[in-house]
C-alpha cells in the first residue's frame, strides 16, 4: 500500500472516531450543558463524517487501486497527491475549529477561517480530480 | 477499467468538483456573508455529493470490479448500467435544478424518479453477476 494510501486512510479512521464522539456530545446536548452552539457542531460532525472520513477513505483508496499511468509516475504526481491529503486536512480543521466558534458569537477571526476552509476545500478536490483524471481509463 | 466504468468515474469526479465548489462557496458565505441567496443551493450540494460522487462512484467502480462470467461478454448484458448512468445523470441534474428553482418541485420529482430507474436498472444488471467464486 503506498504511503500515500496510508496516511488518507489512517487519517480517515481518525475522523470517523472524531465524528462519532462529537456525534456522541450532540446527543448528549438534551442533558449536559453545550459549550458551543450545537447549530455549529452538527454540520462539523457532518462534514468530518462525509469528508473525513468517506471522502478521504474514497482518495486513499482510489490513490492506491486506479490504473496506473507510466513506470515514471505510476500515480501520476506524488506532489499533488500530498498537497491534496494536507489541502483536505487543513480545510477539515479550519471548518471544525471555525464553525462553532463563529456560531456561539465569535469573532471575525473565526469568520475568516471558515472563508479559508472554503477555498482549501475546493482546491482539494481540483487536485484530486487533476491528479486522477488521466489514470481512469482501459488498459 | 471498461468504458462504462470509465464514464462513470469521471463523471463521478466532475459532481464531486461541483459540489465541493458550491460547498465551498456556501462555507464562505457562511463566514463572509456576500451572497445569502448561496443558502438555496443547499440541497443541490447534498444531491451533487450523494448521488452524483458518492453512488455514481460506486456504481462505476461495481461495474468494474464485481465478478465476471467465465465466456463473453463478461459483464453480461450492460444495457442497464448504461441506462442507469443517463437516469442518474438526468435525475442529479434534475433534482438540482428542481431544488434550487422555488418553484420547480415537479422537476425535483422527475429527478426522483429518473434516480429510482437508474438504480432499478443498475440492480437489473448487476444481479446476476452476484455469484460465488464457484459459479
Amino acid at each position: 500500500m503506498p504511503k500515500l494510501t496510508r496516511w488518507f486512510i489512517k487519517t480517515a479512521l481518525v475522523y470517523l472516531i472524531l465524528a462519532l464522539a462529537l456525534g456522541l456530545v450532540l446527543a448528549s446536548a438534551g442533558i449536559f450543558p453545550q459549550p458551543f452552539s450545537v447549530g455549529g457542531l452538527t454540520s462539523v460532525y457532518f462534514h468530518l463524517f462525509m469528508v473525513g472520513w468517506v471522502t478521504q477513505l474514497i482518495f486513499g483508496v482510489a490513490n492506491w487501486m486506479f490504473p496506473t499511468l507510466n513506470r515514471e509516475a505510476p500515480r501520476g504526481s506524488e506532489t499533488l497527491g500530498w498537497a491534496t491529503y494536507y489541502l483536505v486536512n487543513a480545510g477539515l480543521l479550519l471548518r471544525a475549529i471555525g464553525e462553532p466558534l463563529l456560531a456561539s458569537g465569535g469573532a471575525a477571526l473565526w469568520a475568516i477561517l471558515l472563508v479559508l476552509s472554503s477555498a482549501l476545500l475546493v482546491i482539494a478536490g481540483l487536485a484530486f480530480l487533476v491528479n486522477n483524471w488521466n489514470r481512469v481509463r482501459g488498459r | 477499467m471498461p468504458p462504462l466504468s470509465i464514464w462513470y468515474v469521471r463523471s463521478a469526479l466532475v459532481h464531486l468538483l461541483i459540489g465541493f465548489t458550491v460547498g465551498g462557496l456556501m462555507l464562505a458565505n457562511k463566514g463572509m456573508p456576500f451572497a445569502p441567496e448561496l443558502w438555496l443551493l443547499r440541497s443541490a450540494h447534498i444531491e451533487l455529493l450523494f448521488v452524483g460522487w458518492l453512488i455514481q462512484l460506486g456504481m462505476g467502480v461495481a461495474f468494474w470490479i464485481l465478478p465476471r462470467f467465465w465466456t463473453p461478454p463478461v459483464r453480461g448484458n450492460e444495457t442497464g448500467a448504461i441506462v442507469s448512468l443517463v437516469l442518474l445523470n438526468v435525475g442529479v441534474w434534475l433534482v438540482v435544478v428542481g431544488t434550487v428553482w422555488r418553484s420547480g418541485y415537479v422537476l425535483a420529482l422527475l429527478g426522483r424518479l429518473s434516480e429510482v430507474g437508474a438504480a432499478i436498472a443498475f440492480a437489473s444488471h448487476l444481479w446476476p453477476r452476484i455469484v460465488p467464486r464457484q459459479s
